[in-house]
This record gives C-alpha cells, sequence and structure tokens, in this order.
C-alpha cells in the first residue's frame, strides 16, 4: 500500500476467472502521512481507504475478466460495513467476487480481511468504459505487471 | 405474475426514489423522470438481473449518439418494455 498515492494493493494473490475472484495482498504500512492526521497519537486505516482498496481489488478482477479490454471506473459502494480498525504495519487481504455485469457495469461483492476475520466489506459498482487512450491501457498493463497480475490467466474478452 | 411494465416501474421507483404513480408507459426516463446515465446502470443492473437478461446499453446509446435512432426509442418506458419482452423472447428461443 501507498496510501498517500491511492495505490492499494500490495499484490495480486490469486485471480480465478471461472470463478469470477481475485484475491490480493494489501499490506498496510507502518507509517503514512495519512495517519499523521488520522488520528494524531492514534492512526488507523481510514475506513474511505478501505472501501478504496476493495474497489482496486475489484477492479482488477473486472480488468482480468474482460482481459483488460475495458476500465472499471468506481460509481457506487452499498452497504459497506468496517468492523474493526486497522492499524498500521497490517497485512491484509482483499477478496473480490463479480456478482453482475451488463452492457458497460460491473457489480463486485468484496471483503477484506486480517488473518481470516472479515474487518470490512461492501458491494460496489462499477461504469465500465473503453479506455480513454492507448496509453492509458498501457500504464493499466504496466501497474498490473508491478502487481503480478497472472496475465497468463487473462480471460479472453 | 407481474407484467414487465409493473416490474420494470417497481425497479426505477426503488432504485431513483420516484413514486410509483408518476411512472407511466409514456414517461420518457431521462426527459420526464430525470434518470442519469448513473442510475441507469442500476436500473439496467436490477432489470438484467429480474429478467435474465443484458439490455444492449452500450449499443443503443451509440445508434442515438449516431442518429441512427431517437432515445423515445429506448428510453421510453412502453418502447424498453416492449425491447425487453424482445430479449426475453429471443433468450427463450435460443
Amino acid at each position: 500500500m501507498r496510501l498517500e498515492y491511492f495505490q492499494m494493493i500490495t499484490r495480486v494473490i490469486s485471480f480465478d476467472a471461472e470463478a469470477k475472484t481475485l484475491t490480493a495482498a494489501a499490506d498496510v504500512p507502518a507509517e503514512s502521512p495519512v495517519f499523521e492526521g488520522h488520528f494524531p497519537g492514534y492512526p488507523l486505516l481510514p475506513g474511505v481507504l478501505m472501501i478504496e482498496a476493495m474497489a482496486q481489488t475489484s477492479g482488477w478482477l473486472i480488468l482480468g475478466l474482460n482481459g483488460l479490454t475495458a476500465m472499471p471506473f468506481l460509481t457506487g459502494a452499498n452497504s459497506a460495513k468496517m468492523r474493526d480498525f486497522v492499524p498500521p504495519s497490517t497485512p491484509l487481504q482483499v477478496h473480490a467476487h463479480l456478482i453482475g455485469d451488463g452492457s458497460g457495469y460491473a457489480v463486485t461483492k468484496a471483503h477484506i480481511t486480517r488473518e481470516g476475520k472479515k474487518v470490512a466489506e461492501a458491494e460496489i459498482r462499477f461504469a465500465v468504459k473503453t479506455f480513454p487512450d492507448p496509453k492509458f491501457a498501457q500504464m493499466i498493463r504496466e501497474w498490473g505487471e508491478r502487481l503480478e497480475f497472472p496475465f497468463e490467466k487473462l480471460a479472453a474478452a | 405474475m407481474s407484467s414487465t411494465f409493473e416490474t420494470v416501474s417497481k425497479i426505477i421507483s426503488e432504485t431513483c426514489d420516484i413514486p410509483l404513480e408518476k411512472i407511466t408507459p409514456e414517461s420518457h426516463a431521462i426527459d420526464d423522470l430525470g434518470i442519469d446515465s448513473l442510475d441507469f446502470l442500476d436500473i439496467a443492473f436490477a432489470i438484467d438481473k429480474a429478467f435474465g437478461i443484458k439490455l444492449p446499453l452500450e449499443k443503443w446509446t451509440q445508434e442515438v449518439n449516431e442518429g441512427k435512432a431517437k432515445t423515445e426509442d429506448y428510453f421510453v418506458l412502453g418502447a424498453l418494455c416492449a425491447k425487453i419482452d424482445e430479449l426475453v423472447a429471443a433468450k427463450g428461443a435460443a
């Protein structure tokens, strides 16, 4: 996680195109300017960043399922719950499962676990749009390489 | 069994918080009901799930943008329900 750059995923652990699931590691850093304000003397990962982590994990799932042909953009989060505090230096796993998709949209259910215990969950919705330009698509592919996304498992578009 | 219009109007009412009595087969989703593209994605998800189809929203939008169709061809609710019935029938025939 690089919180100040909104890069919430450390690496992709697994991607299953048939089951429509993806799991990612999200290692909360020991230090970040975010923790200086949230909260001074009592640092906690903000709940909105947990939602962002679930959105990014879901985003990689959708990209994997569409063969990196269209970009998911966050449009909504329903039934979001933050069940426990997450302090610095916490290794998290983020799980996403596609529950619906159609023409120009996708919907996932996602949750975050710490040592197997659920700490957050949400249903997340996306508009799925053509990449604004080829450079954007290339940037996403390179980002995926840094996250060790298993490109060999990409679903056919 | 509910009619297509009853199901669709209920979905729109619940998704967009629009009173059911304001929704008629003549209502234009955009011009009369003020539904925006974001809400329409949520409506499409609910319709797809309810009828077991996939509304071709992107194709319709492209046709409107290219002047090959008018918004009322797809977004007046009576016409939308007719399209849904066609998609359901095509799915059954497949």
